[in-house]
């Protein structure tokens, strides 16, 4: 525990104060050093990994996202087998672009988040809700976004009201953004939205989904120097993770593996895709 | 001028609890029965929104019986520490030893030093990788603490319930089985009468070994009807 426990070991006030299903909210007052929020920050630009490129579609029984592998410091790849799309509960996911740790550490809180929510009140978030959250947690960054160290989120989850995949979108003050359709963040999402933007059409399948979003990724990586491609060497593929009404999955590595190997060998005749 | 009674403090003490038992046994009886695949608890329960049994942690549940609004208090501050715990450290961190710890302290202390004590009992349980790893914690309203193996009634009339169970139990049995056992032992009266507890009176829910990640889930509907072999035919 952050602090003592009170008195004769019994747990502090703060955990038996009612209302509050927050947990961000209750790490405020019960380990406020745990918040990223609450850091305090030396003066400067700081260098530290970034995630690259997240790419999400919407297609007829839900939604899909998916992530390149590549983080990169400066001209040099930090990682080549980062994971930067994570389930956020049951019903939706969230994919990361900007400073990797602060990413990280972001999609941890949110998901202890959520899951606090439905503990505490017993039942789960809307979508709207969910995405709102997340706005205020990206709100809660802005300090650190001015020193470069901005976290952009891409969150896409199902809606169980309306029985549809959605799509939100933010920028670095939290401001929340609905998209249709499909979208990319990160560096190398123009190239990559681009590339959905003439190949996408309205109804597609799951699995036509993917496959446009492996597409995407690989049009990303090729323009982008900080998007990584498929690595057929070592075979480490994109993490696509899907949404549909029966909740989140994530796609096994056979599965995009196929799917990967599909748009490499079409590439290998038409290299614009 | 007039003086305070004197009241020794075992007199004390044993008022406080007279009191919380009194409370505790107008209750109606909650069950935790280890089977083969996980955990079951049972009660009696008309209210579909004023749970008895509730999901603290990935592999940790919570029962009680007693007052609501001090349960639900006590409720509420383990999914916090749970959920603390698990962001300070990690997730395999968060132990029901910890948390019986806790609310062990916590019930202790408000037992002795406030001038009501809780009238609540509690189970806390954590369900393992094998049946043998299995941990099923119950604290009473003094703050006392005890490891029960196996199986545990809590509430008012638990007596012969827990008899009925003891004499009966099987720690191999499956899901529907463990459930037969435990509706059984919550109908049965102590001259030997029986009724009959419909599906929509009864709060079920199961931490489960097999599911992946969190395993507590509640059995509702047509599953627990399923279960209990009081499926209604759709017409």
């Amino acid at each position: 525990m952050a602090q003592a426990p009170g008195g004769h070991g019994r747990l502090p006030a703060h955990f038996h104060a009612p209302g509050g299903a927050s947990f961000s909210e209750f790490l405020a007052v019960a380990a406020p050093d745990l918040l990223p929020s609450k850091r305090e920050l030396p003066p400067g630009v700081i260098d530290a990994p970034h995630g690259t490129t997240i790419v999400a579609v919407v297609h007829a029984s839900g939604v899909i996202m998916a992530g390149d592998r590549r983080a990169t410091m400066g001209n040099v790849i930090a990682q080549r087998d980062i994971e930067k799309v994570f389930p956020a509960d049951d019903y939706s996911v969230v994919g990361i672009a900007g400073t990797a740790g602060l990413a990280v550490e972001m999609v941890r809180l949110f998901q202890v988040e959520l899951e606090h929510y439905e503990k505490m009140e017993g039942h789960v978030l809307s979508l709207d809700g969910k995405a709102n959250r997340l706005s205020a947690m990206i709100r809660g960054n802005l300090a650190m976004a001015m020193q470069g160290l901005a976290v952009v989120p891409l969150f896409a989850g199902f809606d169980l009201e309306g029985a549809v995949g959605r799509i939100f979108s933010y920028d670095v003050t939290g401001g929340r953004y609905e998209e249709h359709s499909f979208h990319s963040v990160g560096s190398g999402s123009t190239f990559a939205r681009s590339a959905l933007k003439k190949r996408y059409r309205d109804g597609v399948s799951e699995a036509e989904a993917v496959k446009l979003a492996v597409d995407a990724l690989y049009d990303a990586a090729d323009d982008d120097s900080a998007t990584g491609g498929p690595d057929l060497t070592r075979r480490i593929w994109p993490v696509v993770m899907g949404v549909t009404d029966s909740g989140s999955r994530r796609l096994p590595d056979d599965e995009v593996g196929a799917v990967v190997q599909t748009v490499v060998d079409e590439r290998m005749t038409n290299p614009g895709g | 001028m007039t003086q305070p009674f004197y009241v020794s403090p075992e007199q004390l003490m044993k008022d406080k609890s007279d009191y919380a038992r009194k409370g505790i046994a107008r209750g109606r009886s909650v069950l935790t029965l280890a089977y083969a695949d996980g955990i079951l608890f049972v009660g009696e329960n008309p209210s579909n929104a004023l749970h008895k049994i509730s999901e603290i942690y990935d592999r940790i549940a919570f029962a009680a019986v007693g007052k609501y609004n001090e349960f639900e208090n006590l409720r509420l501050a383990g999914v916090r520490y749970a959920d603390l715990r698990g962001y300070q450290y990690d997730r395999r961190d968060v132990t029901s030893r910890g948390l019986a710890n806790a609310y062990a302290q916590t019930l202790g202390t408000i037992f002795t030093e406030s001038g009501k004590p809780y009238e609540v009992e509690l189970v806390v349980a954590e369900v393992g990788e094998r049946a043998a790893d299995d941990q099923i914690y119950r604290l009473t309203y003094d703050g006392s603490v005890g490891e029960e193996h196996r199986h545990v009634v809590m509430g008012g009339n638990s007596e012969p319930i827990s008899t009925y169970v003891t004499e009966r139990y099987d720690p191999d049995a499956s899901l529907e089985q463990a459930l037969e056992l435990a509706v059984a032992a919550l109908s049965h009266a102590p001259d030997g009468t029986k009724r009959t507890i419909s599906a929509g009176d009864l709060e079920a829910a199961v931490l489960d070994r097999t599911r992946p990640r969190r395993a507590f889930q509640r059995l509702v509907g047509p599953r627990l009807e399923r279960l209990l072999g009081q499926e209604t035919t759709p017409a």
